[in-house]
Parts: C-alpha cells; sequence; structure tokens
C-alpha cells in the first residue's frame, strides 16, 4: 500500500478532473437527451433530468425528421465499405505476400503513395466524376439506389487495410503454407480455410477501423445526398442542428442514437481498434 | 487479385489528382463547371491576395490551438496514468470514449453546450461570475471552440499510441532509474518522456496532417466559416470556394487542393526523412 503523499493527492486531483472535462460531454449528450425541453432550455442550465422524459427520441424517430430512413442509409453505406474494404485488402495482401511476381514490391509502394493523397484535394474532381455519370440516360445521384452507390464508390479500397493485413499475413510460419501446397491446397483454399482463419484478430482490427472511418464520415456525404431521404445518418443529425428554433433535446437523442453503434464498438472493441490505430505509431 | 484496389486506386485517386491539377489551371462557367485554359492564373490571384493569406494564417493558428494542447494534454494524461493509479481501467475507458463520436456528433454537442443563451458552458461559468463568452460568435473565440472541440476528439487517440509507447520501454530501464533513487516525476522527467520521443514526434506529425484536414467541425460549429471568417481555414475555404451559392468556382478551389496536397506532401517528408535518419543512426 503506497503512502497518500500530497503529490498523489495532486495526481488524483488532476487526473479526476481531465477525465470529467473528457466524459462530459459524452453524459451531457445522454442526460440532455432525457430532459424535457423545457427544463434543458432553462437558466442556469440544469445538470441532472428530472425524470426519464421519452419525448425527444419520439420526436427524433418520428415527426419531420427522416432519421430512421437516415439510419438505414449510413447502415447500408458502412456495411458496404467495410464488407468491400475487407474483401479486397485480404486479396490484394495476399498477392503481395504469397505470389511471386513482377515489380511487386514498386506496386506495393505505389499503394502506400495513394495513402498520401489528402481526401480535401481530389473530391471536387470525384464530385464532378461521380454526379456527371448517368444510368439509363438519368444521373446517378437521381435515384435513391444510385445515391447510395455514390456514396461508396470511391471507398470500396483502401491501402491502410491491405498494409494492415500485409504486416499480420508475413508473420504467417511458410512451413505451414509449404505443408499445405503440398496436401494439395491451391491459393484459394489456403486462403480462405487456414490463413484467413488463422488471422482473425487482424481481419477483425481492419473491420472495425473501416467501420468506425465510414460510419463517421461527412465531407463526401455532404456533396452526395441531396435530399433528406437520401442523407447518411451524419449529415441528418448535423441539420439538426441548423434547423431554425433547433430544439436541443431532440438535437442530442439524435446525437445519442447515432452513437451506439460506435460507442459499441469503442467499449467491446477496444483491443481490436488499438492494434489498427497506433499501427504506424509503434515499430 | 490486385485488381479490385488498383482499379479503385485509378479511378478515385490517381485519375482525380491529375484531374485536379488541370482544374487548377482552367476557368469555370457559371455553374462552377471547367471552361478555358487559365494557366497559373488561379495561383497568382491566390498568392496576391489578402484573403489567401488571411485563410492560410488562420489555417497555422488553428493546428497551433489544436497539436500543442492535444498532444500536452495527452502526454500529461499518461504520466498520471503512470503513477500506479488504482483504477486505471477505469480512466483508460474514459479517455478513450471520444472515439466513439463522428465529428458530426461531437461538432452538435459542443454547438448545445457552446449555446450563448442556455449552453452549459456559459451556465457554469455564470456561476463562478464570469460574464457570457460568445463563443460561435465573437470572432476572438470562434476559432478557439473549435480547436477545443477538436482537442477532445483527438485526446483519446493522443493517450492510446503514448499508452502503447510506454508498454515498449524495457522494464530495466525502469528498474535501473528506481535503483538510483529516480521515482515519480524524476522519473517521468529524465526517463519516460525522453523514450516517449518517437511517439511524440509521430503525434505532433499525425495530428498536424489531421488538424489541416479538418472539415467538419468548422462547416458544422461555423456555417460560412465563422464570424468575420475567423475560423475559415484550407479546407473549408475549398469547400466554400467550390460550392458557395452563386460563386462556385472549381477551378479557384482546385488550385487551393493542390496547395494543400503540397503542405500535406512536405508533413509527410518530414515524417518520412526523420524516421529515416532515426533508423540509420541506430
Amino acid at each position: 500500500m503506497r503512502q497518500l503523499t500530497a503529490g498523489r493527492v495532486v495526481t488524483y486531483a488532476v487526473l479526476i478532473l481531465a477525465a470529467l472535462a473528457v466524459i462530459f460531454p459524452v453524459y451531457y449528450v445522454i442526460a440532455g437527451s432525457v430532459m424535457s425541453p423545457g427544463q434543458i432550455s432553462s437558466y442556469p442550465p440544469d445538470l441532472f433530468p428530472h425524470g426519464l422524459f421519452t419525448g425527444n427520441y419520439e420526436g427524433a424517430t418520428h415527426s419531420g425528421t427522416p432519421i430512421g430512413q437516415q439510419y438505414l442509409n449510413s447502415i447500408l453505406q458502412t456495411s458496404v465499405i467495410t464488407l468491400s474494404q475487407l474483401i479486397t485488402s485480404v486479396l490484394a495482401a495476399y498477392a503481395f505476400v504469397f505470389m511471386k511476381m513482377w515489380g511487386r514490391t514498386v506496386l506495393f509502394g505505389l499503394f502506400l503513395a495513394t495513402l498520401m493523397v489528402p481526401w480535401e484535394s481530389i473530391v471536387l474532381p470525384n464530385y464532378l466524376t461521380i454526379t456527371g455519370w448517368s444510368i439509363g440516360g438519368e444521373r446517378l445521384t437521381a435515384s435513391h439506389a444510385g445515391t447510395m452507390l455514390a456514396l461508396v464508390l470511391p471507398f470500396l479500397a483502401n491501402a491502410f487495410g491491405v498494409f494492415l493485413l500485409r504486416q499480420s499475413f508475413l508473420q504467417f510460419p511458410l512451413e505451414l503454407r509449404d505443408a499445405a501446397t503440398i496436401d494439395g491446397a491451391g491459393h484459394w483454399r489456403f486462403l480462405t480455410r487456414i490463413l484467413m482463419p488463422l488471422n482473425k484478430p487482424a481481419l477483425m482490427a481492419v473491420s472495425l477501423y473501416v467501420f468506425l472511418a465510414a460510419w463517421n464520415q461527412f465531407f463526401w456525404p455532404l456533396l452526395i445526398g441531396d435530399s433528406a431521404s437520401r442523407r447518411t445518418l451524419q449529415i441528418g443529425i448535423s441539420q439538426l442542428n441548423d434547423a431554425e428554433a433547433a430544439d436541443p433535446g431532440l438535437i442530442l437523442a439524435g446525437v445519442t442514437l447515432s452513437i451506439l453503434p460506435t460507442l459499441a464498438i469503442v467499449i467491446f472493441g477496444q483491443r481490436f481498434i488499438v492494434r489498427g490505430l497506433t499501427a504506424g505509431a509503434i515499430r | 487479385m490486385l485488381v479490385p484496389c488498383v482499379v479503385i486506386f485509378a479511378l478515385f485517386i490517381v485519375w482525380p489528382l491529375g484531374k485536379s491539377v488541370s482544374l487548377s489551371l482552367h476557368g469555370s462557367d457559371l455553374f462552377g463547371r471547367p471552361d478555358a485554359f487559365v494557366g497559373l492564373q488561379h495561383y497568382r490571384d491566390m498568392l496576391g491576395s489578402a484573403e489567401f493569406r488571411h485563410i492560410l494564417w488562420v489555417t497555422l493558428a488553428f493546428v497551433l490551438l489544436t497539436v500543442i494542447p492535444g498532444v500536452l494534454g495527452g502526454l500529461l494524461v499518461v504520466l498520471l496514468l503512470e503513477q500506479h493509479i488504482k483504477g486505471i481501467r477505469i480512466f483508460r475507458t474514459a479517455f478513450a470514449l471520444p472515439f466513439a463520436f463522428s465529428v458530426a456528433s461531437a461538432s452538435v454537442i459542443f454547438a448545445t453546450i457552446y449555446n450563448p443563451a442556455i449552453g452549459l458552458a456559459n451556465g457554469i461559468l455564470g456561476k463562478f461570475g464570469v460574464d457570457r463568452i460568445g463563443w460561435l460568435t465573437d470572432p476572438s473565440w470562434a476559432l478557439i471552440s473549435v480547436a477545443i472541440t477538436t482537442v477532445w476528439m483527438s485526446i483519446g487517440y493522443n493517450v492510446l499510441v503514448l499508452s502503447a509507447g510506454i508498454g515498449a520501454i524495457p522494464d530495466e530501464i525502469n528498474e535501473a532509474a528506481t535503483l538510483d533513487g529516480a521515482g515519480g516525476w524524476r522519473a517521468a522527467r529524465f526517463i519516460t518522456v525522453p523514450m516517449l520521443g518517437p511517439q511524440l514526434f509521430f503525434l505532433v506529425v499525425i495530428s498536424t496532417i489531421q488538424s489541416l484536414q479538418s472539415f467538419g467541425q468548422i462547416k458544422i460549429l461555423t456555417p460560412e466559416g465563422g464570424p468575420e471568417q475567423s475560423t475559415k481555414t484550407l479546407v473549408y475555404s475549398i469547400y466554400h470556394t467550390a460550392f458557395a451559392n452563386n460563386a462556385s468556382d472549381f477551378g479557384a478551389a482546385s488550385a487551393q487542393a493542390i496547395v494543400l496536397f503540397v503542405i500535406l506532401l512536405i508533413c509527410t517528408g518530414i515524417q518520412f526523412g526523420v524516421l529515416e535518419r532515426r533508423v540509420h543512426y541506430k
């Protein structure tokens, strides 16, 4: 048992203050979402809800705000991006590690170089390209399905997933690979039956990382969806905020609903995310 | 097997990058679409304009206001957590929570907190007798308020990276320090912080890059680039120049996008340059 010196009291005090400052907005969004309109607009503001007011959630899910549809849009957009990046990354990482071909290193270098291009520098040509496409004489973004396609197209592959999975595949013992080949397993069989099951942590890391990034996207969905029912949830909640005479309780209820999936990932999937997020930092 | 990646990268990264350069050399019609070739005109206009210098200044101020407090705050938290704290897991989870918040949700929450009439920021300060602050409406506060939101969003990541770095410090070094009588803050000052050098450097670079690319919090908290354009950073300006009502200009916006690309390329270059040197001299 350590002595409780003055120094340790200060350490705890600073830590607790810092933690409170960080948690406070998290607490406030949940507490505020169950406050009645009268209570949340009172001055000086109240920190604790009087009872459980559910009107904000009813308001956020019914009424003029199409949050339900936007939730579905976000789930669709995020799942397609995550699944697609997982598949394209596994295939590319496999080729880089297990297939001998000419110019492999150079090509991998070029893949990494794509990570240096900031999205904001190429967003305008992409916008012109995608809004310029048409299907059956109609602009791609004129339909709901087309808008969903436009939302995901530029993000179907990303070099970060390839990089992370390549690192993981490189650790794979060559003897096991040779044993599988001797047993008659081809590339496909080896990949799906042996390599992927043995690299689950890395696959989880990539999936969760991509899911978080896709769910939280803002710039591109802001440009693409041109009517409320075609927008993603992130744009939806930011527009709750723009509305004239915005109702803070309603906004906070919308935000609470929007962070449920990502909150679950951060709390339960922390160890996988740490792996992905710190991949570049630790060597 | 590489084909899907190559196709996507070529179509949505490589080709658009070339197209950005080409757009920046063209004028724009009434709808902002490219028309006649104008050469370097956009770049000349940009470099000569006081407005663009203002934008670069705001961008630099925003980077300083987010990177310095974010990295130092993360370092302070990690050093405190190192002092054999009880309930360390609870603290770790608490500092990781902002991860769950997208730029949109975090900005919307802070917009509510900053609300001049009913917001908690003024409410709490009011209890201590501080006058109401126009967090998002006062030109001297708006950028700071957006920076606070950004630091809140990034602190969890910084804590995570630095914690991982501390975990990688060999036990012998800490034991040797303890034997020599260095404990608590002396050990932190002379051993932990120097050993965290690579992680701190990485965080400064990566936070600078992220800060330069910030968009959502600026757009949501201070639509129209803030009072007196006080939050008009380079990325916001790209968006504004390309999509502003009645004044859409993809050519000028692309020239700014190329400037952003070059600035970020320099940041990445510095990162690789320094890392290479470290490896070389080891």
